[in-house]
């Protein structure tokens, strides 16, 4: 009988017919209309409204606040600011360029959020 | 030459032009697509000054100085509302409309609610608030032109109407967007140029206030005058509700809402909408400038009722001489561009939803086209110059409170909603419109009682809107059952940026 004890075999598995932990790349998963992909939609959603509501928000306090303010102090009408009526300046002269610039900045953080989330769909 | 004769040839000088861009536009028009949205190709810049050229219309030209010359600051909040109405538009339905991929307001609804009521719904309210604001454009072409050059009432109208229906015909939206983006640079001018000599000569004369001169019983004393609240009573409420009318109005216009269709994309969409926003700021900073001096230098037209013509008749009555002349033959001829690039915005839209829901299946593509812009010109001239006149300003604001009581609704709550039910937006706008509609015309027909009841009904905006939302938001709520089977998808085509891959269901056509 001999000593020397059998060699030792490693024994492993190449594991062939398992199932691999598979990454879905998220733009599938809104296809497939999945709980997930449901996520990924309304975070965009919530994100874009979110933003709308901000712009409106801030029209409706300096641009629909000045009816109010001008009827609980009548007074701030008889102002003049370089000659002319304070509401006059407001209304004829001040008021476009501030809804231009509410615009603008809602048009670049909108195109950010869209950027964000195409990042996001492409990444993976 | 006479002061008429000069007005004239301002005027035949505009419609020469108007055919003449119109015909270099005609070229490129040959397939339905490039009639009904200029196969959407058309670049930011060109799409701005168009949808600027056809939005402002006698209204903002003409109304907004006679408005300011008779009642003062509070009038301002017309041309506020008509700017921030882009703003509201341009947050909350620019992309996602151009996103829908759909032509008109009733393919919008259709595809969004899956429901073909919605979709009839839709249609009969474009062509009615359609007709409403071109009857007006009309009317308001046949005044000036009689104020102007003394011919009869009828012909402004007779005129204005042929030369729109002439670009229509041959060559559709492609067109069309050539046309009105020279008409937004040359109302600019027509206003701006003669301006610049009239303040130089009110600085002359000691640059006065004003607010500071006294017009007599006809007009407000300048207190009232500079103060930016609306009316004697109610004034905090009749404010609120024009600056709802407005601010929420102009994104259900129909004209307005399928100059969308025409960008290339969402986010052009988005540029295209602030473009519009600058374009429209610099332009209403000029008329109520005319409303300014027209106080101080043609008082007597608030007695005498022709606040309208302040715009036409002030640089003659400012300047003397031939140079007066033709400064006012120049705003003639911008009031006439006013009516050409509106009243074609509006052929546009009304013949684009009548050649398809009334009569695509009977002709196709083109010839149906054609066909509706027919019958979108001659029902409301005929309504024009049957109707003694309802007044422009009064017509406009009745198609705003009317569009923010019904169409604002469904854009809003389609696009950011997703329970959003036919049912529900059917019941929504039946009764936003019903009420609008409704108060508005017991005020025109003057059966409105006085008191809270009569401000509530004169400026209905502000409970119609309202309970508009509340109607669609309740009922969709009550019937679950309805919610269109593909919503989710529809969301995705309505939000996600074109340049990200994926399945966005089948937009409509």
């Amino acid at each position: 009988m001999s000593e020397t004890p059998p060699r030792r075999v490693r024994v492993t598995s190449p594991r062939t017919g398992a199932a691999r932990a598979q990454r879905v790349p998220p733009a599938r998963e809104i296809d497939a209309q999945t709980l997930l992909g449901e996520v990924y939609m309304s975070s965009l959603l919530r994100s874009q409204l979110r933003l709308a509501l901000l712009a409106l928000g801030a029209v409706a306090v300096f641009v629909g606040g000045i009816p109010l303010v001008f009827w609980l102090l009548p007074d701030l009408a008889r102002i003049e600011v370089l000659a002319v009526p304070l509401p006059w300046l407001l209304l004829a002269f001040a008021v476009y360029p501030f809804l231009f610039g509410i615009g603008w900045l809602y048009v670049r953080a909108a195109e950010r959020n869209e950027r964000d989330f195409a990042d996001v769909l492409e990444r993976s | 030459m006479t002061a008429a004769g000069y007005s004239v040839l301002g005027v035949t000088a505009v419609f020469v032009a108007t055919l003449a861009v119109g015909a270099y536009g005609w070229r490129f028009s040959r397939t339905t697509s490039d009639f009904f949205v200029a196969s959407r190709t058309v670049r930011p810049g060109l799409n701005a000054s168009a949808i600027g050229g056809e939005y402002l219309s006698a209204a903002s030209f003409l109304g907004v100085a006679g408005l300011v010359l008779a009642f003062g600051t509070e009038m301002l909040w017309y041309p506020v509302g008509w700017t921030a109405g882009y703003l509201v538009l341009l947050v909350l339905v620019a992309a996602p409309l151009r996103r829908s991929g759909a032509y008109t307001l009733p393919d919008f609804a259709e595809s969004r609610l899956e429901s073909r009521g919605v979709r009839r719904l839709s249609a009969l309210l474009v062509v009615a608030i359609g007709w409403l604001y071109l009857m007006p454009q009309f009317q308001g072409a046949g005044i000036a032109l009689a104020a102007t050059t003394g011919t009869g009432p009828w012909l402004g109208g007779v005129l204005v109407a042929t030369v729109v229906l002439v670009n229509v015909l041959f060559g559709g939206m492609r067109s069309i967007t050539f046309v009105q983006a020279f008409q937004y640079w040359l109302k600019l001018t027509a206003l701006l140029f003669p301006l610049l000599f009239m303040v130089g000569i009110w600085l002359g004369d000691g640059g006065i206030s004003p607010a500071s001169v006294d017009v007599g019983d006809a007009g407000p004393a300048g207190d009232s005058w500079v103060s930016p609240l609306a009316g004697t009573d109610h004034e905090l409420y009749t404010t609120y509700s024009i600056i709802i009318a407005t601010f929420l109005g102009t994104m259900g216009l129909p004209h307005v809402v399928v100059r969308f269709y025409t960008n290339p994309d969402g986010a052009a969409a988005r540029r295209t909408t602030l473009f519009v926003l600058a374009l429209l700021g610099v332009f209403y900073l000029l008329p109520p400038v005319y409303g300014g001096l027209g106080r101080l230098y043609a008082p007597d037209l608030v007695a005498s009722g022709r606040t309208e013509s302040l715009v036409l008749e002030l640089p003659a009555r400012m300047l003397a001489g031939t140079l007066g002349d033709l400064l006012s033959a120049l705003t003639t001829a911008g009031a006439f561009a006013a009516f050409l690039s509106t009243s074609s915005g509006l052929t546009v839209a009304v013949a684009g939803v009548i050649s398809q829901d009334v009569l695509g299946r009977r002709f196709g593509g083109v010839r149906a086209f054609q066909a509706g812009a027919v019958v979108a010109v001659l029902v409301p001239l005929g309504l024009a110059l049957a109707a003694e006149g309802v007044g422009v300003a009064q017509a406009v604001g009745l198609a705003f409170a009317f569009a923010a009581s019904t169409f604002c609704p469904l854009l809003v709550l389609g696009i950011w909603w997703r329970r959003l039910t036919d049912v529900g937006a059917i019941a929504g706008m039946v009764v936003g419109g019903g009420c609008a509609g409704g108060a508005v015309i017991a005020t025109l027909l003057g059966v409105a009682p006085v008191g809270w009841p009569g401000a509530l009904l004169g400026q209905p905006a502000a409970w119609t809107v309202p309970l508009a939302f509340l109607v669609m938001v309740g009922v969709s709520l009550a019937t679950p059952r309805r919610l269109p089977p593909h919503a989710a998808r529809t969301m995705v085509r309505l939000h996600t940026p074109e340049a990200v891959q994926l399945d966005r269901g089948t937009p409509p056509r």
